[in-house]
């Protein structure tokens, strides 16, 4: 009974959905405030009975009800309530109703927070959304409906991949996903400006920060999948460029620019075509990611099992909505243009520097993502791209970016004189040059130009970022303090210096040797010395371990106790590693068990990786920033009660 | 789709267990830094997107053997490169090689730098001869 | 307004590329040996272990060569075809077992029926390298002069055997 109320208010949900997107938008139209006053209300019915559709799925595996087919084919009676219910989105199906879930939660967020947009405006934007679900649950219902039955029902189920029963993993969809759907919210403000013709200062402060709530999610998200990946695979990686990291990758640099540019269309009412492009591409890129996993199109480790007929629909529906878009946009873009300036040297310059930067890097990944495929299909042969290639590629636009950064930030709108920038970065830069020297060579043993070059632009970006906060720290009594946009600005910007550094050094100096050690013998790696000390059985929840136990000195004293696993789980009968990590902040000693390999030996992998969790952290405090900026007080006020900035360039970007 | 499934989910989980090179295969150190290099640039044509290293199927421990026997014959990095590719395609290496068509695909960021280069001159010429004080916030 | 309607032609450039994709397998790789001479091989047979058996044996004659294990399930679905194809008499087939154990190779030609001349044993895999095998099963069509002709991976039955091989066996027969 439960399954087929979830899969009837999924139906309502699609009727009210396609209320919520036809009439507020001919409302808009029309101006006929009745029409759009329906967008409210709808928005917060479809989101009811999505929840209520999420909530008997959700019942329906805590109740391990396999009679549904999607529960039996991803659940097991021994498998722990918590996966129980992350397996909801642990495979096509499922995670397809939590994207329609997010993408609902954030339609009444803008719902109920647009108190201060014209009427029109907001219906518009509901609208849109509204449409935007529409194709979702469409697609749902009629080719990934999670409610199907499986009659006769099974004794029990087949069990949910292990490699899915981890912490990380669970909470990894969801906040990617609210990031992925968050960049709907800046594409339907996008769409409502085209429709209008209007673009202006005040949509950009509307769209602003919906865009760093989208942004911060997605970059959470993706930081936690990297850890993931990191701790749960086995070998020690933290990027692989597979396919599928590069769909939630593109819309972030995507958004990073979208953020940027969106500043000077605020400030400066220039970028307009530019912003709107920018808006447009990050969602498509999401709906791009969307296709690339569920299509089957691409070999990937991430992708769903899923076939053809699914990966038409998708395709179908992305072409009318970009297409869409795209041409909304050839017909508005041409009429924005503004006619302010700016000079060479000055924060516009480098923002534009950054947009193009980061949109060079964006069609770089999307080229060696997409170059296989189109290889194939125009039969010039089976070609690979792999990590060599895109780190170089991806390198080119990002190293002059990262060292403009820290320019950038502390240049003046409108114009920027030369001396006055030199002389307030004069100091971090050499802080940055010293450090950035003789952090590899003495600390790390070992000098390289490239190796220097990157922990010179990770230095630099995190001494720059802090020059201003530095700055108002010891500001005299009553002058006013950074506002929070600046702060979260700095704060974003050291995240992504740390981001840098850790990438950097972890690349160049990490230590990885593969060895075969029995019981009682000990393996040394990088000055410390792992012994197994002992090996034994162990049981699980649902599965049955080897569990190493690995002591780890340094000069004779005791560092810490590792204790790796190689597990078999019950149902679906396949090895899985969990790596013995012992965590520092400036470094990570990684172990993993590998195969017996007779005579009482074992191989085991052995990593020493220096300030790796600095890329993580790196990361957390980007988003940090970025939630920071986003509550500025402006974005909560109306338009004239706005305080207005100074030259400095504290004022908020 | 349920065989695809179980398909797909028997190599991800293949994925988490690490290879097996389990002693050193070159008792010379640069050898060995040149084997893990060599290795680590081979696709694993049975995994979805993993390289030979840290495969762990039987045709990757082949690869591996067969690598680590042309590296003991003397043959130079492209000699085995060409070795595997008369067998496999261009695929089987991570690393597309400087040749012909797969040229275009080192050529592409310099060029995509040079097209962005040339979009930044552009817009800077433009806006520096227009008046900076003329903002239109507000429509 | 060229480069707003540039965007629209790339994008749609794009759809339609994915649109072909789609009806692609990403994962299957097509053999470069096509056109090119099929290696030369000795191996012993897996019957007979003391004999050998390898490309001398069928020079100068169309073969299918067909690389197969008993560990692998696309091999077992597609033997019975085997069987019938080798009772046709159409053409003469060559087995490779890949990395497989010879007394399970055994048992199954002995349990379920011997379609080849013979049966090579490649017990380390490295003809199966030289063929570029990276998943069994795979059949090989080689010509009269060692060409490889076609190769098809996956199980073979009635249909791919009329769509793809039987065209060109006949397009071989009418050209000297």
């Amino acid at each position: 009974m439960i399954p087929e109320i979830g899969h009837f208010a999924l139906v309502l949900a699609l009727s009210i959905a396609v209320c919520q997107g036809v009439m507020p938008i001919i409302g808009a139209h029309k101006n006929d405030a009745a029409l759009m006053s329906v967008a409210r209300p709808a928005a917060l019915g479809q989101f009811v009975f999505v929840s209520i559709s999420f909530g008997c799925l959700a019942w329906s595996f805590l109740q391990s009800d396999f009679s549904v087919l999607y529960v039996a084919n991803h659940s097991h009676r021994a498998l722990p309530d918590v996966y129980k219910f992350s397996a909801v989105w642990g495979a096509h199906e499922g995670s397809l109703l939590l994207w329609i879930l997010l993408l609902a939660g954030w339609t009444v967020a803008v719902a109920r927070y647009s108190s201060d947009l014209p009427q029109p405006m907001m219906a518009r934007v509901v609208g849109v959304l509204g449409l935007l679900s529409c194709g979702f649950l469409i697609f749902t219902l009629l080719t990934s409906n999670p409610f199907e039955r499986l009659i006769p029902a099974p004794a029990d189920g087949a069990d949910l991949n292990p490699l899915l029963q981890d912490p990380g993993l669970a909470i990894h969809p969801p906040i990617l996903y609210a990031g992925y759907v968050g960049f709907s919210v800046a594409f339907a403000f996008a769409i409502a400006a085209m429709l209008t013709g209007k673009l202006d200062g005040a949509w950009a402060r509307w769209t602003r920060p919906w865009t760093l709530w989208a942004w911060l999610f997605l970059t959470v998200g993706i930081a936690l999948g990297s850890w993931w990946a990191y701790y749960e695979l086995g070998w020690g990686g933290w990027w692989f460029w597979d396919p599928v990291e590069n769909a939630s990758f593109m819309p972030w640099l995507a958004g990073t620019a979208l953020v940027h540019s969106l500043a000077v269309t605020e400030k400066r009412g220039l970028f307009k075509s530019w912003t709107l492009l920018l808006a447009i591409s990050a969602f498509s890129l999401s709906l791009l990611g969307t296709f690339l996993v569920r299509s089957g199109i691409l070999v990937s480790v991430h992708a769903f099992a899923t076939d053809p007929t699914r990966g038409l629909f998708i395709l179908g529906f992305l072409g009318v909505v970009i297409g869409g878009a795209l041409i909304l946009y050839a017909w508005r873009a041409p009429d924005l243009d503004s006619t302010a300036g700016f000079r060479p040297v000055s924060r516009e310059t480098f923002l534009l520097l950054n947009n193009v930067l980061l949109v060079i890097a964006t069609t770089i990944i999307l080229y060696g993502t997409l170059a296989p495929l189109i290889y194939d299909v125009f039969e010039w042969g089976k070609i690979s791209i792999g990590p060599p290639w895109f780190e170089f590629a991806f390198a080119l636009p990002m190293l002059p970016l990262v060292f403009l950064i820290g320019v950038g930030m502390h240049a003046a709108w409108r114009s920027q004189a030369f001396g006055p920038l030199v002389e307030r970065l004069r100091i971090p830069g050499i802080a940055a040059l010293v450090a950035g020297i003789a952090v590899p060579t003495f600390f790390y043993g070992r000098f390289g130009l490239l190796v220097s070059i990157g922990t010179i632009a990770g230095f630099w970006i995190m001494v720059v970022s802090l020059v201003d906060p530095l700055r108002s720290w010891r500001r005299a009594r009553g002058t006013p303090g950074m506002t929070r946009s600046a702060i979260g600005m700095s704060l974003a910007h050291f995240g992504v210096g740390m981001f840098t550094l850790g990438v950097t050094i972890v690349s160049a100096f990490t230590i990885e040797t593969d060895r075969s050690v029995r019981p009682g013998e000990q393996v040394d790696v990088a000055g410390f010395s792992f012994e197994l000390v002992g090996l034994k059985n162990v049981q699980g929840p649902n599965y049955q371990a080897i569990e190493g136990e690995i002591e780890i000195r340094r000069e004779g004293e005791f560092v810490a106790e590792l204790r790796p696993q190689k597990r078999t789980y019950i149902v679906q009968q396949n090895p899985m590693t969990e790596a013995g990590i012992d965590a520092g902040w400036n470094r990570d000693l990684f172990v993993a068990l590998g195969d017996p390999l007779g005579n009482n030996a074992w191989s085991v992998r052995i990593q020493y990786k220096p300030l790796i969790r600095f890329i993580w952290l790196g990361a957390l405090i980007m988003a940090l920033g970025g939630v920071v900026a986003a509550s500025d007080r402006r974005y909560r006020l109306r338009a004239p009660a706005r305080e207005h900035a100074t030259s400095l360039s504290e004022e908020p970007a | 789709m349920r065989q695809t499934l179980i398909l797909i989910l028997t190599l991800l989980v293949s994925a988490s267990a690490i290879a097996i090179d389990t002693e050193l295969a070159f008792e010379d150190p640069e050898m060995q830094a040149r084997y893990e290099e060599l290795i680590a640039e081979v696709r694993c044509l049975v995994c979805q997107n993993q390289n030979i290293k840290d495969s762990n199927v039987f045709l990757a421990s082949d690869l591996r053997r067969e690598i680590r026997r042309m590296m003991s014959e003397g043959m130079s990095d492209a000699e085995i490169a060409d070795f595997l590719v008369a067998r496999y395609g261009e695929f089987v290496l991570y690393n597309p090689r400087k040749s012909g068509r797969t040229l275009v695909l080192w050529v592409t960021p310099a060029l995509l730098l040079g097209i962005g280069a040339i979009v930044l001159v552009r817009v800077v010429r433009d806006r520096m001869n227009m008046p900076v004080d003329n903002d239109v916030l507000e429509s | 307004m060229a480069r707003y309607v540039a965007l629209i032609i790339v994008f749609a450039v794009l759809i339609g590329i994915f649109a072909l994709g789609l009806e692609r397998d990403p994962r299957k790789l097509p053999s470069v040996l096509i056109d090119k001479p099929a290696p030369e091989y000795a191996l012993p047979r897996v019957k007979d272990p003391l004999s050998t058996t390898g490309s001398a044996d069928y020079a100068g004659q169309m073969v299918l060569v067909n690389i197969w294990a008993t560990w692998c399930a696309g091999c077992r679905q597609e033997h019975d075809y085997l069987l019938q194809l080798a009772a046709r008499n159409e053409i003469p087939i060559y087995g490779i077992d890949w990395r497989d154990q010879r007394p399970q190779a055994l048992k199954w030609l002995n349990e379920l029926g011997d379609p080849y001349v013979a049966s090579a044993y490649d017990e380390d895999g490295r003809v199966g390298i030289d063929w570029g095998v990276y998943g069994a099963p795979e059949t090989f069509l080689v010509s009269r002069d060692g060409h490889v002709l076609y190769k098809h991976i996956g199980p073979l039955d009635e249909s791919i055997w009329q769509t793809e091989f039987v065209p060109r066996i006949a397009a071989q027969g009418t050209a000297k």
